[in-house]
């Protein structure tokens, strides 16, 4: 590793860091700046819709010092990218630019705001630390909750705010909750956790008006209900941070386009997170994933790969995700792309399932309720390429064993 | 080399077990438990992956 160069990274949340980190642990001596949207050190966005809702405190992965001094980054917050020249090789953010020898592209993704509701004080999306305390606020004053969209967000905070007692109602204009995420039989098994934990989960309704005199104080829905509320939270989705690279060159399409070794094409640049949208070798086709994991695993391998690009490697992975309802974990492997699901293990209606998931002859996912012990021995498989009987098979062991431990 | 579980922090999410399967177990109780105390050479890259992709840095590595 030549010194001298320059590794920039855009986007200062977990696959930036991951980034900076893997940087220095290959070895690379060079100059590192972390450009960063927001002006906060990067942090751990998962919590901020589960255990800090509840009132956990949220420190920065890594302390300044340890940032500037142990890891020798350059840091630039609080100002985000506006626009990348890939021929020059600069790339702008406020009032600077930087130059890049290397340059990984991990800007996220921003959360999708709910249209017609600008100035309304009361509405939020949650996607940053500021989001997710100006929700916390509102549910420590005793906020009457409206959640509009019942993905894996608006649904961790219907449960923070039963988890004080608080009135909450979930709105989703499609018939059955997460069919993307997970398909249409689990969503709908997902979404019976509400009624259990005492969230009214409205579906198959759109919302017409939020409304009120400065703040919020109702929601109108298409079927002419209307709800008070004096917080209303939109968890709607995510649109990738891609805005600042139109008509730099780079391959747009829901997300920045890569290869399987996450390189966009433009010369030294590589994406990594939420925003990328990469070849996942193992299921042979592009993925744009929103999750932790791939978001950590991403960063450290496109800074390797954009440092030396001659030995690049391709990236591929299992996805995993996670989600905390009223005190239940919701896990998911694999990909919901499927021709059957199979409840292998407890029952839809309990407090703990496995569902295999098949697509032809082939396992490809396994979602669980409180399944911590088994969700990643599916991934394992999965990630060995197991067929489908070889899942139904390993799930008939884990039952006999389990009727022997009894 | 050893391996030093912050148990504080674990929830046995489980992502190390999908990594270093012969190392990291989450047990029926949902707790994560060591398969082993030696890291064999064979072991050691799926341990620094675990160690890089538990979402609660629970895990390191200590000489």
């Amino acid at each position: 590793m030549s010194s001298g160069r320059h590794l920039v990274v855009v986007g200062a949340s977990l696959a930036g860091l991951r980034a900076v980190e893997a940087a220095r642990r290959s070895g690379f001596d060079g100059r590192i700046t972390l450009i960063g949207a927001e002006p906060h050190l990067p942090y751990d966005r998962p919590p901020l819709s589960k255990t800090f809702l509840d009132g956990e405190d949220l420190p920065p992965f890594r302390g300044e010092e340890v940032l500037r001094e142990e890891l020798g980054v350059e840091l630039a917050l609080g100002a985000a990218a506006t626009a990348l020249d890939i021929g020059a090789r600069t790339v702008r953010a406020g009032e600077r630019e930087f130059g890049y020898d290397a340059l990984v592209v991990a800007t996220g993704a921003g959360a999708r705001a709910l249209p017609r509701t600008g100035g309304l004080r009361g509405v939020h999306t949650l996607r940053t630390r500021d989001d997710a305390l100006a929700v916390r606020r509102a549910l420590d004053a005793g906020a009457r909750t409206v959640v509009v969209g019942a993905g894996f967000i608006g649904s961790e905070v219907a449960s923070a705010a039963r988890k004080r007692g608080l009135d909450v109602t979930i709105v989703e204009a499609l018939p059955t909750p997460l069919v993307r995420a997970v398909g249409e039989t689990m969503g709908g098994a997902c979404a019976a956790l509400h009624a259990r934990g005492g969230t009214e989960l409205r579906c198959g309704v759109g919302v017409s008006a939020v409304e009120g005199d400065g703040r919020v104080e109702r929601v109108r829905l298409s079927d002419g209900t209307v709800l008070a509320a004096d917080l209303v939270v939109a968890g709607i989705g995510a649109v990738p941070a891609t805005g600042w690279l139109a008509g730099s060159g780079l391959t747009l399409d829901d997300g920045v386009v890569c290869d399987e070794t996450l390189f966009t094409g433009a010369p030294g640049v590589y994406a990594a997170g939420d925003v990328a949208r990469w070849h996942n070798p193992l299921f042979g086709r592009h993925m744009r994933l929103e999750h932790w994991t791939s978001a950590a695993e991403q960063g450290a391998v496109a800074a390797r790969n954009a440092l030396d690009p001659a030995d690049a490697k391709p990236y591929s992975t299992v996805p995993y995700f996670w989600s905390d309802w009223y005190g239940a974990r919701i896990q998911f492997v694999g990909v919901p792309v499927t021709d059957e699901v199979r409840v292998v293990d407890g029952d839809l209606a309990g407090e703990r399932f496995v569902a295999l998931y098949r697509a032809g002859d082939r396992l490809v996912g396994a979602l669980t309720l409180n399944g911590q012990p088994q969700v990643m021995k599916y991934r394992g498989l999965i990630m060995r390429g197991a067929s489908w009987a070889e899942g139904l098979e390993f799930a008939d062991r884990r039952r006999a064993a389990a009727k022997e431990s009894v | 080399m050893k391996i030093v579980v912050d148990y504080a922090r674990c929830t046995g999410l489980g992502i190390c077990e999908s990594l270093a399967p012969g190392v990291f177990e989450v047990d029926d109780s949902g707790d994560l438990i060591m398969l082993t105390e030696t890291i064999s050479a064979d072991d050691l890259e799926g341990v620094r992956q675990a160690i890089e992709g538990c979402p609660t840095e629970a895990l390191r590595l200590e000489p």
